[in-house]
């Protein structure tokens, strides 16, 4: 239960990280480590080198700016959620945030981390899949943007080339009018969901759907979204029909993995249409209200 | 390989502690080993159980998750910065008066963390606490005692306009 032994440099800046990432050996980044300690813990993971973030003062900063909440890789989970300015622009995540283990464990972990780790359990990658948000990675090629969409290609495999760090999430923050919701089944409080829903819904001038985007979570090998779902739900009138269609067709193209110590497939994906229905109701209901 | 020992400083209870450590130490392993405050309980070592919380910088966290030289300058408030000359902390009095303990291991951690939900607020409800409490593990109380202890030391702060959460 202890870690191997690796060496550790406190990276001062970005391009200190940078430089550590690209000198040839097995290098990790290390923010909150609420992820990555206990996988080394359990020599699931032994890098020869961690480079340590935390005192990066340009990756220590978030905030909104025209509709996006950018948040910088080292910015814990328990800034963001106490932060009366996230509270007020993206309550969607500051909700998301609160399902996330324990507050022990939010005070270091980092929402950039969560991605990074890419577990498809975990609720941060399908909120920024359903908001359609982006990961800023650098490295050596240079500074890009990676949609969500293409930033998970595999269980615990980020879209991240070699010698490349995340160094921000861009979130695009709900709308006046922007419904949503989060649901998640876990067996207690704080535990990685069986499966779990992250929606947004936005409503045209006659009510109609113009926009939804519904990401799941803990049901896949990755978090994915839920098209044929969204499909049923574009350009209707969201009466309880369509979002019953809507919640029947979200497994539709979903290879839905189980296994034996948690939860089955068919739990998982039962379960997982109920819980689209429950979010598309709570977010139909608020983008009506806030409408009107 | 690497991994050879570093130096590292931080204030722990109020006083300037220096120690060698290998990267891999987790500050939990720090203080006990190094530091000789055993105070601080190592339970499962990967985050889930709890015991080994501390207040680090003003918050509660996991001492197994965090490495000590990510500790380097911090400010670390343990177990054993809790009794005060006359006596048991209030929090601590409140463990003992409600039976919050039996065999003891998840107290130290039950407490760090107690003492933070404290300073965030002193007008917890049941159920809200239930939850704030959660991600410590005891298997010995059946946590009712606990709920109780911390209630009632939220009681005393709200008596004693905050002193008690100190």
């Amino acid at each position: 239960m202890k870690t191997a032994a690796f060496d550790y440099v406190r990276a001062g800046s970005t391009a200190e990280a940078l430089a550590g990432l690209g000198n040839g050996r097995d290098a990790r980044i290390l923010a909150g480590g609420q992820s990555l300690v206990p996988i080394m813990a359990l020599r699931l993971a032994t890098p020869e080198v961690l480079i340590d973030i935390t005192r990066c003062p340009e990756l220590n900063t978030h905030g909104a700016h025209e509709g996006v909440l950018t948040v910088g890789a080292a910015v814990t989970d328990g800034v963001l959620e106490r932060d009366p300015e996230v509270r007020a622009t993206h309550p969607l995540l500051v909700r998301t945030l609160s399902l996330i283990a324990h507050p022990e464990i939010r005070a270091r972990g980092t929402l950039c981390g969560s991605l990074a780790h890419a577990d498809p359990a975990a609720e941060l990658p399908a909120l920024l899949m359903a908001t359609e948000g982006d990961v800023v990675v650098d490295g050596p090629a240079g500074v890009r943007h990676v949609p969500a969409v293409d930033f998970f290609p595999g269980p615990f495999t980020p879209a991240l080339d070699e010698g490349e760090m995340i160094v921000a999430a861009r979130l695009p923050t709900p709308g006046p009018g922007t419904g949503w919701a989060v649901e998640e089944i876990s067996r207690r409080p704080g535990d990685f969901a069986l499966a779990g829903v992250v929606c947004v819904v936005d409503l045209d001038g006659a009510g109609r759907c113009a926009r939804a985007g519904i990401g799941l979570f803990g049901v896949a090998s990755t978090p994915v979204r839920a098209r044929a779902a969204e499909e049923v739900l574009m350009g209707e009138q969201p009466s309880h029909s369509v979002l019953d269609a809507a919640a029947a067709a979200a497994f539709d193209d979903i290879d839905v993995q189980g296994d034996e110590v948690h939860a089955s497939a068919a739990y998982r994906r039962t379960a997982g249409r109920a819980l689209v229905r429950m979010a598309l109701g709570t977010a139909v209901r608020s983008a009506s209200r806030g409408a009107a | 390989m690497s991994g050879g020992e570093v130096r590292v400083g931080v204030r722990v209870n109020g006083s300037r502690e220096v120690g060698r450590a290998e990267p891999r130490t987790t500050l939990a392993e720090f203080l006990r080993e190094e530091l000789g405050l055993t105070g601080t309980h190592v339970g499962c070592e990967q985050g889930v159980c709890g015991a080994c919380t501390v207040v680090l910088d003003g918050v509660a966290v996991r001492s197994c998750l965090v490495f000590a030289v990510q500790a380097e300058g911090c400010e670390v408030q343990t177990v054993e910065g809790l009794a005060r000359d006359d006596g048991l902390h209030p929090l601590q009095q409140a463990f003992w008066d409600a039976q919050a303990l039996q065999c003891g291991f998840c107290t130290p951690g039950f407490l760090m963390t107690a003492l933070v939900a404290l300073r965030e607020r002193s007008d917890w409800d049941r159920a809200e606490l239930r939850e704030r409490l959660s991600g410590n593990l005891c298997r010995c109380t059946g946590y009712e005692p606990i709920v109780d202890a911390v209630l009632a030391a939220a009681e005393a702060v709200r008596n004693s306009g905050g002193e008690a959460a100190t």
